[in-house]
C-alpha cells in the first residue's frame, strides 16, 4: 500500500429532500483521513450527521438521502464510484458494521449462528465448518458464556451485552480492513458497557483494523480514539488528536459538551427542620406481576421490602440496571401497580393502593412525569390543550383563568409563549419534555415522579432540563422522587439516593454518603463504570473483573442477590448466610445504610 | 444446555398448538349449535314443503312425525351431532337420497377448483406482492397497487362475464359452460374449468398480493433489514432469507382467509360456469328447505374456514422462535 492513508474523505455531502421535493444538506464539506490501524471518533448530539457520515464509509445513505458529493476512499476503492453490486462485494466483508441497538439489528426469526457466519458465506470466503469454527474461536475471544453453545440461540435469548458482543464477531469473520462501529453501548448499562468496551479494545481494535467509533459520550471515546471529529448539525467544529480534543478544546461547542458531560452539582436548598412527618413514606412494600401466592409473594416478584422516605421539597434519587425495580417504584407510589404487601403513605395518611381507591385530591398531589415525552404526549394536541387539561380536571380552571395559568405555566418551564398553539410534533425533544414537565406541574403537585426524564435527551439538553427542575424545586418546593440509570446525575441533584439491585435496597444514605468509598460493591461496580474523560481509564478501571471463586450458594430466599457479580464475595459467608442491614461509618450526618455483610474496614478499596 | 432447551421449547409448541386445536374444535361445535339453531328459524320445513300448499294440517303432522321433525330441539340436535360425527348426516329431503351421496358427488369438484386456484393464485400472489414491495414507490410498485385495487374492485361476474365474451364468444377457445363428469379427461377438465379458475384467482390473487405487499413492507424499515444490506446480503436474499421469515405468519394468515372464500363463496362463479360444486349445492338447499343437506353444507365450509385458519395458526407458532423454542 503506497497511500499515506488507509480511509480519506473528501468534501463529502449528503443531501436529503424535504417535503416539496427540494434537496437540502444534511452533511457537508466533510473532510478526515486515517492511517491503517487508527480509530477515528465522530462525535455530537443527535441530528449532527454522525452516523450518516459513517454509514456513507459503506456506501450507504438511508431511505430519502443521497450522497451528492464528494469522495470516499477505503484502501484501494473508491466508494462514490462504486455500483451496488461492487459495494455489495465490499460490505461485510471488508467493510463492517456493527449497529446500534444490537437487540433490533439481529433478525428475531433466525439462530445467531446462521447470521454470524452469513458474511463469509455470502462473500464466498470459507466453508460453513470453517466459518462456524472461526466464530466460535471469536465468542471466547470476547468472553462471551457457553462459546460452544451460545451460536444455537435466539437473540430475544440473550441480554443486550451479549448481543453487541456478537455483533462485533459477526463483524470480525471476514477480517475486515475497516470496522465502523455506531454508537454500540448506548444502549447499554454502565456496568454491562464497561465489560463491551473491553471486549471490543481486546478484539476489534487489537486486530489492527482501522475503526470509526460514533459516539456521544466524550468520555467512551477517551478510551478508544486516535483522532476525534466533532459534529454539529452537519458540520465539523473541531478535529484533532483525541488527547488534544479532549484536554486542550479549541471550539466553543466542544467545551459544552465536555461541560455537559460532567453534571455540575446543582445546590439542594437548605433543608427547614421541621418536626412534621414526611411527605411520602413507603413503608416494607413487597411488589410485582402476576398472581399472588400462598407465600404473599406474586409470581414474579419485582420489588422487595421497600422502606423509603422523601420529605417535603426533598429530592430522592432512585438508581439501578434496568430491570432492578426503579420504574416499578414509581408506579406503586401512582397507583399503578398496587403493592402485594406493605404500605404508601402520602402526609401519614395511607393511599389506597389502587387507582380505584384513590380520591382526585390524591391524585392531583402525586404526579408522573414519563421517560419518553413522545409516546406521553398526545401528538395530535398542541400544547395549550395539552396543558389545559389537568387544570380544568382538577383546579376547574376555564376560559381566562386557564389562560393566565397556562401562561404562568410556559413562564416556568422557559418556553415562549408563542408555542402555546403549535403541535406537540411540532416542538423539539428538549421542548417536549418541558411540556411533559408542565403538564405535571399544572396539577399544582406536592410530589413528581421523574422516570428517566432525561435519558432519551441529548447530553446537552438534557442538562438544561436538569437545571430548570433545579430551579423549579428551589421555587415551588415540590418533592421529586428522580429515577436515573445515569450516578453521576443522580449524584449532582438529588440529597438522598437509593441504590436497588434487582429490586432489593442494596444502599440508601444521604448525597454526601456518594461521594467517597466505602460504598456498597454494587455502588461501589456503579461509580466505577462510568467512563472517565482521558485515555487509560477502561485499562486501570477495576470495576466489571471477574469476581473471585466461590462455592456453591445455598437456598435461603435472602441471601444477597448481588452474589453472582460481587467483587467482594467471601465464601462461606455471603453464598450461606443472608446478610444484614446496617449503617455504613463516615462522618456524622454522612452515613448509608448498607445490605452487605461487609463492614467500613473491608470495602474500603486497597 | 441448547438441546434441553430446544427440546423443552418444542413441547411448549406442542402444548400451544393442542391448545389451538382444542379451540378449534370447540368452535366448531358451537358452529354447529347455530347452524341448527338458524336452520330452526327458516320459515317453513321440509314436511310442509314436501306436501305443497294443499296439505292438510293432519297430512303435514304426519309426514312430521315420520319424519322425525315432531321431536324436541335438543333431541334432534344430538342425533344430528351425532349423525354428522359418524360421517351420516341424515338423508336429503329433497333427493330422497343420504345427504353423504349428494356431497360426495360435488365435494370433490370443489376441492379440485379451490386447489387448482391456489396453485395458480398464491405463487402469483405472492411474486407481485415481494416484486411491489421491493419496488416500493417506484413505477412497478404503481402499476402492481393499481392491478390490484382495480382486480379487488371489480365484482368478480362481471369478470367471469367479460372472460366468457373474450374466450368463448369471440376467440372460441373455452367453453362457456364447465361441465364436468367422471370420464373426462384431464386435459378437458382443465380447458371446462380454465375460466372458473381465473375468475376465482383474479378475486383472491388481489387480496393476497395486497396483504403480502403490507406485511414485507412492515419488515423493510426494520434495523435488521438495513444489517443484512450492510452485510452485503443481495436485494433477493434479503426478502427471501432475512424478511420471509418474519412476514411469513401474516402472510400466511392473510392467505388462509382468502383460500377460505374458494368453497362457500364460489357460488356465482359456480352458478355463471354451471359449475357442479358445493356451493351452488349449498344454495339449492337453501330454496328447497332441505335442512339436513344445507346443515351438512355449513358446516363443511365452516369446518374448511376452520382448518385453513389452524393451518395459518401453527404456521404462526412454528415460525416465531419466542413460541418455538423459549
Amino acid at each position: 500500500m503506497t497511500q499515506a492513508f488507509h480511509v480519506e474523505v473528501k468534501d463529502l455531502r449528503v443531501t436529503a429532500r424535504n417535503a416539496r421535493g427540494e434537496a437540502f444538506p444534511i452533511v457537508s464539506d466533510i473532510d478526515f483521513a486515517l492511517k491503517r490501524g487508527e480509530v477515528l471518533a465522530l462525535i455530537g448530539e443527535s441530528g449532527s450527521g454522525k452516523t450518516t457520515i459513517a454509514l456513507t464509509l459503506l456506501g450507504h445513505a438511508r431511505p430519502g438521502a443521497t450522497i451528492a458529493g464528494g469522495s470516499i476512499r477505503v484502501g484501494d476503492a473508491d466508494i462514490t464510484q462504486l455500483d451496488a453490486k461492487a459495494l455489495a462485494q465490499l460490505r461485510g466483508n471488508r467493510i463492517a458494521y456493527i449497529a446500534q441497538s444490537a437487540a433490533s439489528a439481529f433478525n428475531p426469526s433466525r439462530t445467531i449462528m446462521d447470521q454470524v457466519v452469513e458474511p463469509a458465506l455470502i462473500h464466498d470466503l470459507m466453508l460453513r465448518d470453517k466459518a462456524e469454527a472461526k466464530a466460535v474461536e471469536l465468542f471466547r475471544a470476547l468472553a462471551l458464556p457457553f462459546p460452544d453453545t451460545i451460536g444455537s440461540r435466539y437473540p430475544h435469548q440473550l441480554s443486550g451485552g451479549q448481543l453487541q458482543r456478537l455483533m462485533a464477531a459477526m463483524a470480525l469473520i471476514t477480517d475486515p480492513e475497516l470496522v465502523i462501529l455506531d454508537e454500540p453501548t448506548t444502549a447499554l448499562d454502565v456496568t454491562t458497557q464497561i465489560e463491551v468496551l473491553r471486549a471490543f479494545k481486546a478484539v476489534v481494535l487489537e486486530r489492527g483494523a482501522t475503526a470509526i467509533y460514533v459516539s456521544h459520550d466524550l468520555a467512551v471515546v477517551a478510551q478508544m480514539a486516535d483522532q476525534i471529529v466533532v459534529l454539529q448539525q452537519g458540520r465539523i467544529r473541531e478535529a484533532g488528536a483525541a488527547d488534544q480534543v479532549l484536554h486542550r478544546p479549541a471550539g466553543d461547542y466542544t467545551k459544552t459538551l465536555m461541560a455537559a458531560a460532567r453534571p455540575a452539582i446543582r445546590p439542594a436548598p437548605m433543608r427547614i427542620d421541621v418536626p412534621a412527618a414526611p411527605l411520602l413514606e413507603i413503608r416494607g412494600v413487597t411488589a410485582g406481576y402476576g398472581r399472588i401466592g400462598k407465600d404473599g409473594l406474586p409470581r414474579v416478584p419485582v420489588l422487595r421490602d421497600i422502606n423509603l422516605t422523601i420529605e417535603r421539597g426533598g429530592t430522592l434519587g432512585v438508581i439501578g440496571e434496568s430491570g432492578s425495580g426503579k420504574s416499578t417504584i414509581a408506579r406503586v407510589i401512582a397507583g399503578l401497580l398496587p403493592p402485594a404487601t406493605g404500605q404508601v403513605l402520602l402526609d401519614g395518611e395511607p393511599l389506597p393502593p389502587g387507582l380505584k381507591g384513590r380520591s382526585r385530591e390524591q391524585f392531583r398531589r402525586v404526579q408522573l412525569v414519563f421517560q419518553n415525552a413522545d409516546t406521553a404526549l398526545n401528538p395530535a394536541h398542541s400544547v395549550g390543550q395539552i396543558l389545559e387539561r389537568p387544570l380544568a380536571f382538577y383546579a376547574g380552571l376555564k376560559g381566562n383563568a386557564a389562560h393566565m395559568r397556562v401562561l404562568e405555566l410556559m413562564d416556568l418551564i422557559r418556553l415562549p409563549v408563542s408555542l402555546i398553539d403549535r403541535n406537540i410534533g411540532g416542538l423539539s425533544g428538549g421542548q417536549k419534555q418541558r411540556v411533559n414537565l408542565a403538564r405535571a406541574l399544572a396539577a399544582d403537585p406536592q410530589l413528581i415522579l421523574c422516570d428517566e426524564v432525561t435519558s432519551a435527551l441529548d447530553t446537552v439538553v438534557g442538562a438544561a432540563i436538569l437545571d430548570l427542575m433545579a430551579d423549579l424545586r428551589r421555587e415551588l418546593g415540590i418533592a421529586t422522587m428522580f429515577i436515573s440509570h445515569d450516578i453521576s446525575t443522580v449524584r449532582a441533584i438529588c440529597d438522598d439516593i437509593l441504590v436497588l439491585y434487582s429490586g432489593t435496597m442494596v444502599e440508601m444514605g444521604p448525597r454526601a454518603a456518594f461521594q467517597s468509598a466505602p460504598f456498597h460493591p454494587y455502588t461501589d461496580l456503579l461509580i466505577g463504570s462510568v467512563p472517565e474523560m482521558r485515555a487509560g481509564w477502561l485499562e486501570e478501571s477495576h470495576a466489571g473483573r471477574k469476581p473471585p471463586l466461590i462455592g456453591a450458594s445455598g437456598e435461603h430466599p435472602d441471601l444477597c442477590r448481588f452474589l453472582p457479580r460481587c467483587a467482594a464475595r467471601v465464601d462461606g459467608l455471603c453464598n450461606v448466610t443472608p446478610p444484614p442491614r446496617h449503617p455504613l461509618g463516615k462522618a456524622d450526618g454522612m452515613s448509608s445504610h448498607i445490605l452487605c455483610h461487609h463492614g467500613d474496614e473491608s470495602l474500603i478499596p486497597s | 444446555m441448547a438441546g434441553a432447551s430446544t427440546s423443552s421449547g418444542a413441547k411448549a409448541a406442542f402444548v400451544l398448538i393442542g391448545k389451538r386445536l382444542a379451540s378449534s374444535l370447540l368452535t366448531l361445535l358451537l358452529v354447529s349449535v347455530t347452524i341448527f339453531v338458524i336452520a330452526q328459524l327458516l320459515p317453513g320445513d321440509a314436511a310442509q314443503e314436501a306436501l305443497g300448499q294443499s296439505a292438510t294440517v293432519e297430512q303435514v303432522a304426519a309426514l312430521r312425525h315420520e319424519m322425525g321433525l315432531d321431536r324436541p330441539a335438543p333431541v334432534r340436535y344430538i342425533s344430528w351431532l351425532g349423525g354428522m360425527v359418524s360421517g351420516d348426516p341424515g338423508q336429503s329431503l329433497v333427493a330422497n337420497m343420504p345427504v353423504s351421496e349428494v356431497i360426495s358427488s360435488r365435494l370433490p369438484n370443489s376441492l379440485l377448483l379451490a386447489a387448482l386456484t391456489a396453485l395458480v393464485a398464491v405463487p402469483v400472489a405472492l411474486a407481485i406482492g415481494i416484486g411491489s414491495a421491493m419496488n416500493r414507490g417506484g413505477r412497478i410498485d404503481r402499476a402492481l397497487n393499481i392491478t390490484t385495487l382495480s382486480m379487488v374492485a371489480v365484482p368478480e361476474f362481471l369478470v367471469a362475464t367479460i372472460a366468457v365474451l373474450i374466450f368463448s364468444v369471440k376467440l372460441r377457445w373455452l367453453p362457456s359452460i364447465a361441465l364436468v363428469s367422471d370420464e373426462m379427461s384431464w386435459g378437458d377438465y382443465l380447458r371446462g374449468a380454465a375460466m372458473p379458475i381465473l375468475c376465482l384467482s383474479i378475486v383472491v390473487i388481489a387480496q393476497m398480493a395486497r396483504m403480502t405487499r403490507a406485511a414485507v413492507i412492515d419488515q423493510m424499515d426494520r434495523p435488521y433489514v438495513e444489517m443484512a444490506v450492510l452485510k452485503g446480503v443481495a436485494p433477493v436474499q434479503v426478502v427471501l432469507k432475512h424478511i420471509m421469515p418474519n412476514a411469513i405468519a401474516p402472510i400466511v394468515n392473510a392467505m388462509a382467509l382468502s383460500l377460505s372464500y374458494l368453497l362457500g363463496g364460489a357460488v356465482i362463479v359456480e352458478t355463471i360456469f354451471n359449475y357442479p360444486g358445493l356451493a351452488s349445492l349449498m344454495v339449492n338447499a337453501v330454496t328447497s328447505r332441505d335442512m339436513p343437506l344445507l346443515q351438512a353444507c355449513a358446516m363443511i365450509f365452516c369446518a374448511a374456514y376452520l382448518i385453513l385458519m389452524l393451518i395459518a395458526d401453527v404456521t404462526a407458532i412454528l415460525a416465531n422462535p419466542r413460541l418455538r423454542a423459549q
